[in-house]
């Protein structure tokens, strides 16, 4: 296996081996989290910084567990009570973070392509973890993997992801790493929140969830976000919640085998109902599992690759 | 290339080393056979099968990946694809059988070792190969030896199994030495 990587930047630059790579070996990392003790010395002496300037808590705590499972040391900039706020730049924040011999820095920023920004002139490893409306990688390789867990593999599957496609950097990486290995993925949403141009992923648009409901394997509903609304971009909640809700009546279009995922964090009532987020077809809580087991895969992937090493 | 094990030997020596087992612990039903991967997994498969088949016993059987658990981590060219371990019963209490093909440093049973910790104190720990080649670099030994062959730094000593290569047998490459 080679893995010379030395980022993970987006998943358009993942070919489907790669992919495949990171969800076996997540595979073997999830293992470890069903043991009485969580704790392998693989990683000792490394670090990982978190550079977090949005809000999150599953993504950060996420990342930080899964470091610390591998027995890296971990480091969290909270942006707003840091220089950041006095008004440093975002590469003199990151070098000062990898002056302190930090070996990876995970971030996330509201401006596309400031991850790349930093890895393309630091010498250690990035792993970006939200990056505007861009990408969100780790989401979609969770994502996948809860999929595949399921399914045994994703190649022939229709997906049904939900909501607010225009702004969702989950929705943008999950269908690239779809497609990728083989799944067919619609993309649904109210015409204000899903242009025509975002066929350029390769995938069918549409408008019309029921219809699109019948024959899925999975259904994802993505977060609105509910400034949207003062934005004009959909009439009310309640509109919203009647077109585009996941609701029960809903996903007995789909059957009962049909997957739900959500990214979190979730609205309920709005996106998705609470009967169905719960549901037995629901593994919205397996999700938040994987995500560990899969952010562990590409941790030990970055650092074991010897790029950063080489570099350092 | 020099044949140190044909099949006929391969199978003889993984009865003898069922029975040693079986003869050096007084209670059979605290013993769990952990094959080491690659190929310490088809060999624990296989102590297994000539247990059931002596004593009428199945040891249940676990499968170890020890790349986590490497000292070897920061090294160029030290990556190494992590597969799934798998020991789908309690350690704790149990006489824990180590199974590996070629015991060399001791490295790799080393890094078992602290894997096995990880899940639990077992009563004992023990170990089982097919070939002890020497050359250790850690005060460590097996208790079940199929084979010693004393080899130098230069020669290289490969295990085939049915299960992963399609035939059994152990082969020497004798190297630059030869």
């Amino acid at each position: 296996m080679n893995w010379p990587r030395k980022d993970l930047l987006d998943i358009a630059a993942l070919s489907a081996e790669e992919i495949e790579i990171i969800l076996d070996t997540a595979v073997s990392m999830k293992e470890v989290l069903t043991r009485p003790v969580k704790k392998l010395p693989t990683l000792r002496g490394k670090a990982v910084a978190m550079l977090f300037y949005e809000t999150s808590t599953r993504t950060r705590s996420s990342f930080e567990t899964a470091a610390k499972i591998l027995g890296a040391d971990t480091s969290s900039l909270a942006v707003a009570q840091s220089s950041v706020s006095k008004g440093e730049s975002l590469l003199d924040t990151a070098k000062t973070l990898a002056a302190m011999n930090i070996d990876l820095l995970v971030v996330r920023h509201a401006a596309s392509g400031a991850p790349q920004f930093l890895a393309e002139r630091l010498p250690l490893g990035v792993i970006n973890a939200g990056d505007g409306q861009h990408a969100h990688p780790t989401q979609a390789l969770l994502d996948v993997y809860s999929m595949r867990e399921k399914w045994g593999g994703v190649t022939g599957r229709k997906i049904v992801i939900v909501g607010d496609v225009l702004h969702s950097r989950v929705a943008r990486s999950n269908a690239l790493c779809l497609t990728k290995l083989g799944a067919e993925v619609v993309l649904v949403g109210p015409p204000t929140l899903l242009p025509p141009e975002m066929d350029y992923l390769g995938v069918r648009l549409s408008y019309d969830f029921d219809r699109e409901l019948a024959g899925a394997d999975g259904v994802m509903a993505l977060r609105l976000q509910l400034e949207r609304q003062q934005s004009g971009l959909f009439p009310s909640l309640r509109e919203y919640n009647r077109l585009y809700g996941l609701t029960r009546e809903r996903m007995a279009r789909a059957g009962k085998e049909c997957l739900v995922l959500h990214p979190g964090p979730m609205n309920r009532g709005v996106e998705i109902m609470s009967d169905v987020a719960d549901s037995p077809q629901s593994v919205i809580e397996t999700q938040v599992t994987n995500g560990v087991a899969v952010r562990m895969a590409l941790i030990y992937l970055l650092l074991s690759g010897g790029a950063v090493d080489a570099v350092a | 290339m020099k044949v140190l094990m044909n099949s006929a030997e391969i199978r003889q020596v993984v009865d003898r080393i069922a029975r040693d087992i079986v003869q050096k612990n007084k209670s059979i039903s605290d013993i769990v056979l952990v094959g080491i991967r690659t190929r310490g997994v088809p060999l624990a498969r296989r102590i297994g099968q000539a247990v059931a088949e002596a004593e009428g016993v199945n040891l249940p059987l676990g499968l170890l990946d020890i790349n986590l658990y490497r000292d070897d981590f920061n090294r160029a060219g030290a990556q190494a694809e992590v597969r799934e371990t798998r020991i789908p019963f309690a350690v704790e209490g149990k006489c824990v059988v180590l199974v590996d093909d070629v015991l060399y440093t001791g490295r790799t049973v080393r890094a078992a070792l602290d894997a096995i910790v990880d899940l639990g104190r077992p009563r004992r720990i023990e170990l089982a190969v097919l070939i002890d080649r020497g050359g250790r670099e850690l005060p460590i030994q097996a208790d079940f030896v199929g084979k010693t062959v004393l080899t130098s730094a230069l020669e290289n000593i490969s295990v085939h199994l049915e299960e992963i290569d399609g035939r059994d047998e152990a082969l020497l490459d004798e190297g630059d030495a030869a």
